[in-house]
């Protein structure tokens, strides 16, 4: 299973960012060519995503593009770089419908047919930003076979509801995320948190990671490198937690030895689901 | 293609280069950089790759790097050149 703890923006026309955010060892980097580009520069930075996608060093690391809506004049041109530049993601930015992904996903079709990408190649994301895309989530997450995560954008939606964000449990924040990452559950797709702004308030990120790491999302879209140490960090099961993981595991791998259908550890069975859960603890703590 | 007007693209940070075409009757790359000495001839193969690729035959084309890795030097000639030529329309197979 693909971890996905942090996404990384990195401004689409920063090319000192683009040439070095691979050593922060984020699980995937998403170069931004919508809002972190001005509109004067979206041509260069266009090229420069595309010529940055094809550099070794990003070969070994998810790399997502940003690309602006496709309503726009920016966003066929963006998704022509990102495929050909050889993107293992494409982020749709303020998702309302499942037909904004299915119209993205014919683009993308048509784009890796015309140069030579083996069709389904190139996966898809959604980011929700507006009610109406929180109420759309179930469909938007199940639009296309190309859709492995939703993300929830947190300053949009808010101006969408009217409020803004507090610094408590974030209550209005609550009904978008659960709803988002339910239908990233039911669609068995991630689900990634929403950007923390201040990047000089590590305590403030933290109690948003821990929120969002109860809750059970993969992970938060980040905009500084330090997050995510920080977010790597918190992420990481327990030493108590890992023995347990091992100890589940070798009572399954031992039970199947011995042909028995029914696992117990310490007098409590080991059904399917706290089998896969030991294992995401272990390739956590792996990854830590 | 061909470079009709003056057009810039890039910055004058660090691990970029500010690239500034013009119009010529012949080719002139002028290079100047922090890191000349060591990789002022990687520099020009990467400049002179990419303007072939793009099908410059004339135009004046004067870079100021800044320690750029050659992706970004790329982007940039690429991007400098394309508003130099005053073309919207890109032909992606040119830009590997």
């Amino acid at each position: 299973m693909k971890l996905r703890r942090s996404m990384l923006f990195v401004p689409g026309d920063n090319a000192a960012m683009l040439s070095t955010s691979f050593i922060y060892k984020p699980d995937s980097i998403m170069f931004d060519l919508e809002d972190a580009v001005s509109p004067r520069e979206k041509d260069s930075a266009r090229l420069l995503v595309f010529q940055a996608l094809q550099h070794p060093v990003y070969r070994d690391i998810e790399t997502v593009v940003r690309i602006n809506s496709l309503s726009t004049e920016f966003g066929r041109k963006d998704l022509e770089a990102a495929i050909r530049g050889g993107a293992n993601v494409v982020r749709l930015p303020k998702t309302e419908s499942p037909e904004a992904i299915r119209e993205l996903d014919t683009h993308v079709t048509r784009i890796e047919i015309a140069c030579g990408r083996p069709v389904g190649d190139t996966k898809l994301m959604a980011a929700i930003e507006s009610a109406s895309g929180v109420v759309n989530a179930v469909a938007i997450a199940t639009a296309s076979p190309r859709m492995i995560a939703i993300a929830m954008a947190g300053f949009d939606y808010l101006v969408d509801m009217h409020t803004r964000r507090s610094d408590d449990w974030q209550p209005e924040l609550f009904y978008a995320r659960a709803a988002v990452l339910h239908a990233a559950r039911a669609a068995h797709i991630d689900a990634f948190d929403v950007v923390y702004g201040n990047v000089n308030d590590d305590e403030g990120f933290m109690r948003e990671v821990k929120i969002a790491k109860q809750l059970g999302f993969n992970g938060k879209s980040l905009i500084h490198p330090k997050q995510v140490y920080l977010l790597h960090r918190a992420y990481a099961p327990t030493q108590d937690e890992v023995d347990h993981a091992r100890r589940v595991i070798a009572a399954a791998e031992e039970a199947l030895r011995n042909g028995l259908g029914v696992v117990s550890l310490d007098g409590k069975m080991i059904d399917p689901p706290v089998l896969k859960e030991a294992e995401m603890t272990l390739q956590l703590a792996e990854a830590a | 293609m061909k470079i009709v007007k003056e057009a810039i693209a890039g910055t004058l940070e660090s691990s970029d280069l500010l690239v500034k075409v013009a119009p010529s009757d012949t080719r002139e790359i002028v290079i100047k950089s922090e890191v000349f000495k060591q990789f002022g001839k990687q520099i020009a193969r990467v400049v002179e790759e990419t303007l072939d690729q793009l099908s410059v035959k004339a135009g004046s084309v004067v870079i100021e790097d800044k320690g750029a890795l050659d992706c970004v030097i790329r982007a940039r000639v690429q991007a400098a050149t394309l508003r130099g030529s005053g073309s919207e329309d890109l032909d992606w197979r040119r830009l590997s």
